[in-house]
């Protein structure tokens, strides 16, 4: 074929240019749509519930997940610090996923239970009243701010359509179980669930 | 993975593999022996020319390390690769070579007991790493805590400062609930036994109210802090009458510790940490006041 032929119909161009770009997404990517290990949830994986959710969001809208990843890499020197190495059937009702790319802070994705309530609240409140080295700025609004659960159940409800097993019941409650609440207690119910179904001493 | 994706990546990877060469291949020489492309701009035309030979050998290079790394590592759909690498496989010999090279130092101070190895400069050493990493986030770098977390170097004990005791609480944590006092006490006796709490350290306080609030200390404070305030480690009650204080001893602090109650929670740390750790911590934190 000549050149000219491609390069001069647009029309002609822009599909071919999708062709050649598109293999290593056709290789590297679509085999893991499909592959077991993947896209199955590990043993007790449990959607997250109305506060947890909410929870999430408000990580995500402070942008918690600039300075923490939630990712565990198969090195000794993560394991021993973090725990058991972060595994995709934690993260497959998770959209959009937080693994980070960035650790400015340490990394989260085993941080349930790994704090009481209290010092997270310390610690969200003022980090430097807990860590006195800490360069993690305060969120002391989270203490003042509540949560509107108007949207809630639609945030469910997309969830749902993309996968995450959320009953009708879980959708019909979510209003009625964060409306009104503080923020702090939706993002410490978060981060105490975070990582906790794989057991691992380090 | 199943034979028809790994199928699937073995044949669009052998096809671009070769789709590629062939593209190289086919651009080495220039057309018809055209100088230009025949291209004209504004009177302004455009070499033909190949791709210099060393840009050339080198795209010819990394094709032939892609097929040879094809070959020795797992790429090619369900193909293992003649070297059996794979990154579990490498992380579990780095965590089995770590543990033979350190596995012998724990059990070596396991087999010690707390006291010998709070002296042992070098467990010690270890020891401060791994407090770093596991408990500084709440009593601090220095084992200073913080208020709620308490100083763990100041040889004022909760829990107990026994090297057992020490270990006991890293082991299964601990949980010190002190319970609000409002509904029983209700505004006034707050404020009356607060002002006898100060008086127990010798702060200055109300002494009409304070000898109030000794009654109600007498009946409701006592199962925890003892008759004369000195705190019980069994309950983890803490010594009231000492300048120490885990949540602060202003007035204020006092007061809102009777009013709400207080929840302090060290996390048990037996499920995540390996026993030989939560011996070398306890010996370490002990070695902090002894």
């Amino acid at each position: 074929m000549k050149h000219e032929a491609i390069e001069k119909n647009l029309g002609l161009m822009i599909p071919l240019i999708i062709v050649a770009i598109s293999f290593g997404g056709l290789v590297e990517i679509v085999p893991l749509f499909f592959d077991k290990n993947l896209t199955e949830p590990v043993d007790g994986l449990e959607p997250l519930s109305a506060m947890e959710l909410e929870g999430r969001d408000i990580y995500i809208r402070e942008g918690c997940h600039v300075c923490h990843s939630q990712m565990i890499r198969p090195f000794r020197w993560e394991t021993e610090r973090y725990g058991h190495y972060s595994v995709s059937g934690e993260h497959v009702y998770e959209h959009p996923f937080l693994w980070g790319s960035k650790r400015t802070g340490p990394d989260l994705a085993r941080v349930g239970e790994r704090y009481s309530d209290a010092w997270h609240r310390a610690h969200l409140y003022n980090p430097r009243d807990v860590v006195p080295e800490s360069n993690m700025p305060a969120f002391p609004w989270l203490f003042e701010d509540t949560i509107d659960g108007s949207i809630t159940g639609t945030k469910m409800s997309a969830l749902r359509t993309v996968g995450v097993p959320y009953t009708d019941e879980d959708i019909a409650g979510a209003e009625q179980a964060v409306d009104g609440k503080l923020e702090i207690d939706a993002m410490i119910a978060y981060l105490q669930q975070l990582g906790t179904l794989l057991k691992h001493k380090r | 993975m199943s034979s028809f994706w790994s199928g699937w990546i073995i044949l669009l990877t052998v096809v671009t593999i070769i789709g590629t060469a062939w593209l190289l291949f086919a651009n080495r020489s220039r057309p018809n022996d055209q100088e230009t492309t025949g291209h004209v701009f504004d009177g302004i035309e455009e070499y033909d020319n190949p791709m210099p030979a060393w840009w050339f050998w080198m795209f010819v290079i990394t094709i032939i390390f892609g097929i040879g790394y094809l070959v020795v590592y797992p790429g090619l759909g369900n193909y293992k690769g003649t070297l059996g690498w794979t990154e579990i496989g490498q992380y579990e010999a780095e965590v089995a070579k770590a543990n033979s090279e350190y596995g012998p130092i724990y059990q070596k101070y396991a087999a010690m007991s707390l006291e010998d190895v709070a002296k042992d400069e070098k467990a010690m050493r270890m020891a401060g790493r791994l407090f770093s990493d596991n408990c500084a986030q709440c009593h601090g770098s220095d084992a200073r805590g913080s208020r709620g977390y308490p100083n763990l170097a100041d040889g004022d004990w909760i829990w107990g400062g026994g090297a057992g005791q020490i270990k006991t609480s890293i082991n299964n944590g601990r949980q010190g609930t002190m319970p609000s006092w409002l509904p029983a006490l209700k505004e006034q006796g707050v404020d009356e036994v607060s002002e006898y709490v100060l008086s127990l350290s010798g702060q200055p306080a109300d002494s009409d109210m304070a000898a109030a609030g000794e009654k109600h200390f007498q009946t409701y404070c006592v199962a925890c802090h003892g008759a004369d305030g000195k705190g019980n480690p069994l309950m983890g009650a803490p010594n009231l009458t000492d300048d120490i204080w885990l949540y602060g001893g202003k007035r204020a602090q006092i007061r809102t510790s009777v009013n709400e109650g207080r929840n302090g929670v060290m996390p048990a740390q037996q499920e995540s940490l390996y026993p030989e750790k939560i011996h070398l911590l306890a010996a370490y934190v002990y070695s902090l006041s002894n």
